[in-house]
C-alpha cells in the first residue's frame, strides 16, 4: 500500500505504511521560497498582485477555521471560567467542581480504562493477526473482512451490539452462547422452581438452602417434603416415593426420603409420603452438626427419593439440602448492566477498529527487509524468536504510530457510548465526550461546567497536537 | 527439514488458517444479525434470537423495509443525510484544495506559520466547537438547518484536508509548475488544469473520508439539526429509547444507513482504505 500523501511520482516502495500523519518529504515548496522571488519573469503580475490571489486561494479556509474552530477554543476557555448561566466569573471554580462531581469521576475513570484498554489491546491484536495473515494466501480478503466495520456508523455498530448483548439469552446472541457454553460445562440445577411446603418438615434457609424444620438422631428417619414442581419437570428416573422409606436405619445412620408432596389428580395428605406421589431423585442431602456448620456426612437421593446418611456419630443433626439444588438457571451475563458496559461497549470499539490495527500493521510487516529475517531463520531462529527479537523491533515505530492515533480516537469516543448504554446506566457507562454532552445539553444546561470538560478533552489531546507540529517542523523544513 | 517438524508445520499453518477463518466469521457474524434482525417480523425478534431465522428462512420478509420507506420521517432523514454529507464533501475537497495550493505553492505573510496553525488544529475535538458555535449559529440563524450541519463539518472536515492536500501538492515537480507559468498560465489555470488533474488521488481518498465522516456522523447533527433537517443517524437515535420495541424500524434503519458506505467500500476498495488510514489522525 502507498501513502496517499506521496505523489504519483515518485511512488513510495511498495508496502510501505501510510502513517497517518505523513511526514511531508523536504518540501519543494520550501525550496522555491528561497529562490522564487528573483527569478520572476518579466510580464508576470507583481508581487503585490500575486499576494492577493494568494490570499483568494487561502481565505474560504481561513475564514471557516477561524471563525467555527479557532474562535471556539478561545470562546470555550474564556467560558468555562464563568458560571452556568454566564454571568458570574468563578475563575477555576468550574475546574474544581469538575474533580468534585461524583458522575464526572466516573467519566474521567472511564476514559481512563478506555484510554490504557482499547489501543493496548487492539495494537496487539493487530500485530497478531498481522503476523498471522502473512501466512495465508487470502490475506487481502481476510483483511478486507476485518476492515469493512470502518464503513458503518456507530450508530449502527451500536444497534447491532445492542441486539448481541441482549440478556435474555433466546435474543442475545453472545448470552445465548454463554450459557451454552456454560451448560455444557456444569450442571444445571435440577429443581430451580421447587420450594418448602410451609409447616411441612423442611425451614428456608438463608442462602436459599432448606434445613429439617426439626433433629434428629442417627437410627432415626426424616421424610422432607416439597412442593412448586411441574409433573413434566420431573426427571425420568423418577419413581414412587412411597415405601422408600421403609428400611430401617442401623445405629450409625439417618435414613429418609424427598418427595414431592403433591398427588397429581388430588388426594394425599400434605407432609406425608402418600401413593402415587413421587421421589426426587438427585438431591444432595447434607447431615449438619449441632454446630449448624459441619456437615458430618452427605448422600444424593435414589430414583424414589430416599437418602441415608452414614457414619454418623451419636448426636442431634439437622438435615440440609444445600441451595445447590434449587439455583435458578445460569442466565447469562447481564452485558449492559452497570458493572460490564464499559467493557461491553469497548468490545464493540474493537469490532470496528480492528482492521485498521491489521492493515496498517500490515503494510509495516510487508516492508521489513527480507534478508534479515531469511538470516535468522537460517541461523535456527524458531518462529517465536523471530518474531520477539526483529520483527516486532523493527515494527516499533508503526506500532507507535497505531497506538498513538487510538489514543487520540478513543479519547473523542461519543456516538458508541451514548448508542449503546440503555438510559439507567448511561451514568455508568460515561466518558468525557459524553458527560460534556449531558452536561451541557441533556439536562443539566450547564455551559460552564460543559465548557470547562471541553477544554479538559483539549487539553488531553495536545500533547498529540506538540507530536504532529514538531514531527511536521522536523521534516518539513 | 526433518518430516517431524515438516508436520509439525503443516499443523501449525492448517490451525492458523482455521483460526484466521473463524476470527473473519465472527467479524462478519454482526452484519449478518442486523440483516436478518432486519428482515424478521417484530413479533419474531421479540420471541427469538436471528439465528434461529437460519432454520426457517422463509418466515424472512421484505415487510420491515417497505413499512420503512412508507415512513416520511425516516425517508426525509434518508434525503437530508444525502443533503448534507454531499454538500459536506464537495465543499471540503474544493476549499482544501485551493488552500492547499496555496500553501505549497503561492507566497503571502505568514504562510508557513498559519500552516503550522493548521497542522496544530488536526486533533482539536469537535466538542470544543458545540458550545460556541451553537450560539454563534444561533445569532446568524443557521442553528437547526442543514447549512449549519454542512459548515460545521466544513470547518472540523478543513484541518486534515488542507494538510493532506498541501503535503501532496508540495510533492509535484517544481518544473512542471515553472513550465506552465512561463506558458502564461495565470494560477487559476494551473491550479484547474495542472494541480487538481494530478492531485486526482489524493482528492479522491480525500472526498471518501469525509464523505463516510459526515454519513456516519451523529454527534453534530444531534446538536445542530433540527427535526427537519436531521440526518437519518439522529432519526434513527431518537427510536432508541424503546429498543425492544423499535428493532423493526432499528434494525432496517440501520442497515440502510450502512449500504451506501459498505457500496463505497467495495467500489473503492484502496482509495477507501488509504482515505480511512490518512484521516484516522482526527
Amino acid at each position: 500500500m502507498t501513502s496517499v500523501t506521496s505523489p504519483p511520482p515518485p511512488p513510495q516502495p511498495a508496502g510501505s505504511p501510510a502513517p497517518p500523519l505523513p511526514a511531508p518529504r523536504r518540501g519543494t515548496a520550501t525550496r522555491r521560497r528561497r529562490t522564487g522571488r528573483g527569478t520572476r519573469p518579466d510580464g508576470r503580475p507583481g508581487v503585490r498582485g500575486r499576494r492577493i490571489t494568494s490570499w483568494i486561494f487561502v481565505f474560504p479556509a481561513l475564514l471557516l477555521l477561524g471563525a467555527l474552530v479557532v474562535y471556539p477554543v478561545v470562546f470555550s476557555i474564556g467560558r468555562s471560567l464563568f458560571d452556568a448561566d454566564g454571568d458570574r466569573f468563578v475563575g477555576l471554580g468550574n475546574y474544581t467542581e469538575l474533580f468534585a462531581d461524583d458522575a464526572t469521576l466516573t467519566a474521567i475513570r472511564n476514559s481512563a480504562i478506555w484510554v490504557v484498554v482499547a489501543p493496548a489491546v487492539l495494537t496487539g491484536l493487530g500485530l497478531v493477526l498481522g503476523v498471522l495473515t502473512e501466512k495465508i494466501r487470502w490475506a487481502t480478503a481476510f483483511k478486507l473482512v476485518l476492515f469493512l466495520p470502518m464503513a458503518v456508523s456507530f450508530l449502527a455498530a451500536g444497534i447491532i451490539f445492542r441486539l448481541a448483548y441482549e440478556q435474555d439469552p433466546d435474543r442475545g446472541l453472545l448470552n445465548a452462547v454463554a450459557t451454552g457454553v456454560h451448560d455444557t460445562f456444569a450442571d444445571e440445577a435440577a429443581y430451580p422452581t421447587a420450594r418448602a411446603r410451609e409447616d411441612a418438615g423442611l425451614t428456608p434457609g438463608p442462602d436459599g438452602s432448606y434445613l429439617s424444620a426439626r433433629t434428629a438422631a442417627p437410627g432415626q428417619t426424616l421424610d422432607l417434603g416439597l412442593v412448586g414442581i411441574a409433573p413434566g419437570d420431573l426427571p425420568g428416573e423418577a419413581e414412587p416415593a412411597h415405601g422408600a422409606g421403609s428400611a430401617q436405619a442401623a445405629v450409625d445412620e439417618l435414613r429418609g426420603t424427598v418427595w414431592l408432596d403433591f398427588a397429581p389428580g388430588g388426594g394425599g395428605e400434605p407432609g406425608r409420603v402418600d401413593p402415587g406421589e413421587s421421589g426426587l431423585p438427585g438431591i444432595t442431602v447434607q447431615a449438619l452438626a449441632a454446630d449448624g456448620e459441619t456437615v458430618a456426612a452427605t448422600a444424593t437421593t435414589a430414583p424414589d427419593g430416599s437418602f441415608a446418611l452414614t457414619g454418623l456419630p451419636d448426636g442431634e443433626y439437622t438435615v440440609r439440602l444445600p441451595a445447590g439444588n434449587f439455583a435458578e438457571p445460569y442466565g447469562g451475563v447481564s452485558w449492559l448492566g452497570p458493572a460490564m458496559i464499559t467493557p461491553a461497549v469497548i468490545g464493540a470499539y474493537l469490532w470496528i477498529w480492528t482492521g485498521f490495527a491489521v492493515v496498517l500493521i500490515g503494510a509495516g510487516l510487508a516492508s521489513l527487509p527480507r534478508d534479515a529475517l531469511e538470516a535468522a531463520r537460517i541461523d535456527g531462529a524458531n518462529e517465536w524468536q523471530i518474531f520477539r527479537r526483529i520483527t516486532v523491533p523493527m515494527l516499533a515505530p508503526v506500532l507507535t504510530v497505531v497506538f498513538v492515533t487510538l489514543v487520540i480516537n478513543v479519547m473523542k469516543v461519543f456516538d458508541l457510548v451514548y448508542v449503546i448504554a440503555p438510559g439507567p446506566v448511561q451514568e455508568d457507562a460515561a466518558v468525557l465526550a459524553t458527560r460534556m454532552w449531558i452536561v451541557s445539553f441533556g439536562g443539566g444546561n450547564d455551559q460552564g461546567m460543559g465548557s470547562a470538560l471541553a477544554v479538559l478533552l483539549l487539553l488531553l489531546v495536545i500533547p498529540a497536537m506538540v507530536f504532529n507540529v514538531r514531527r511536521f517542523r522536523r521534516s518539513g523544513s | 527439514m526433518s518430516p517431524a517438524a515438516r508436520l509439525t508445520g503443516l499443523l501449525t499453518s492448517g490451525a492458523v488458517r482455521i483460526a484466521l477463518l473463524l476470527i473473519a466469521l465472527v467479524w462478519l457474524t454482526p452484519l449478518a444479525g442486523l440483516l436478518f434482525s432486519s428482515l424478521r417480523t417484530e413479533q419474531d425478534n421479540q420471541a427469538s434470537g436471528w439465528w434461529t431465522a437460519l432454520t426457517e428462512p422463509r418466515r424472512l420478509s421484505f415487510d420491515n423495509y417497505t413499512a420503512l420507506l412508507d415512513n416520511s420521517g425516516i425517508t426525509q432523514a434518508l434525503g437530508n443525510t444525502v443533503l448534507i454529507a454531499v454538500p459536506a464533501t464537495v465543499l471540503v475537497v474544493i476549499i482544501a484544495a485551493l488552500a492547499g495550493y496555496a500553501f505549497a505553492w503561492l507566497e503571502f505573510p505568514g504562510r508557513d506559520w498559519i500552516f503550522l496553525l493548521v497542522v496544530a488544529l488536526l486533533v482539536v475535538p469537535v466538542q470544543i466547537g458545540l458550545l460556541p458555535v451553537a450560539e454563534l449559529f444561533g445569532e446568524l440563524g443557521l442553528f437547526g438547518t442543514i447549512p449549519g450541519v454542512v459548515l460545521f463539518h466544513v470547518a472540523y472536515g478543513l484541518p486534515f484536508a488542507v494538510f493532506l492536500l498541501r503535503n501532496y501538492f508540495a510533492e509535484i515537480p517544481r518544473e512542471m509548475l515553472e513550465a506552465a507559468r512561463l506558458d502564461g498560465g495565470n494560477e487559476w489555470r494551473i491550479f484547474g488544469q495542472l494541480v487538481l488533474p494530478l492531485g486526482r488521488p489524493a482528492l479522491a481518498s480525500l472526498a471518501i473520508f469525509q464523505f463516510l465522516w459526515v454519513w456516519n456522523d451523529m454527534l453534530v447533527a444531534l446538536l445542530f439539526a433540527d427535526a427537519d433537517s436531521q440526518p437519518l443517524t439522529v432519526a434513527l437515535q431518537s427510536e432508541m429509547r424503546q429498543f425492544g420495541s423499535n428493532i423493526g424500524v432499528l434494525a432496517p434503519g440501520a442497515f440502510l444507513s450502512l449500504v451506501i458506505p459498505v457500496i463505497v467500500f467495495f467500489a473503492f476498495q484502496r482509495h477507501f482504505v488509504q482515505g480511512v488510514m490518512a484521516g484516522s489522525v482526527k
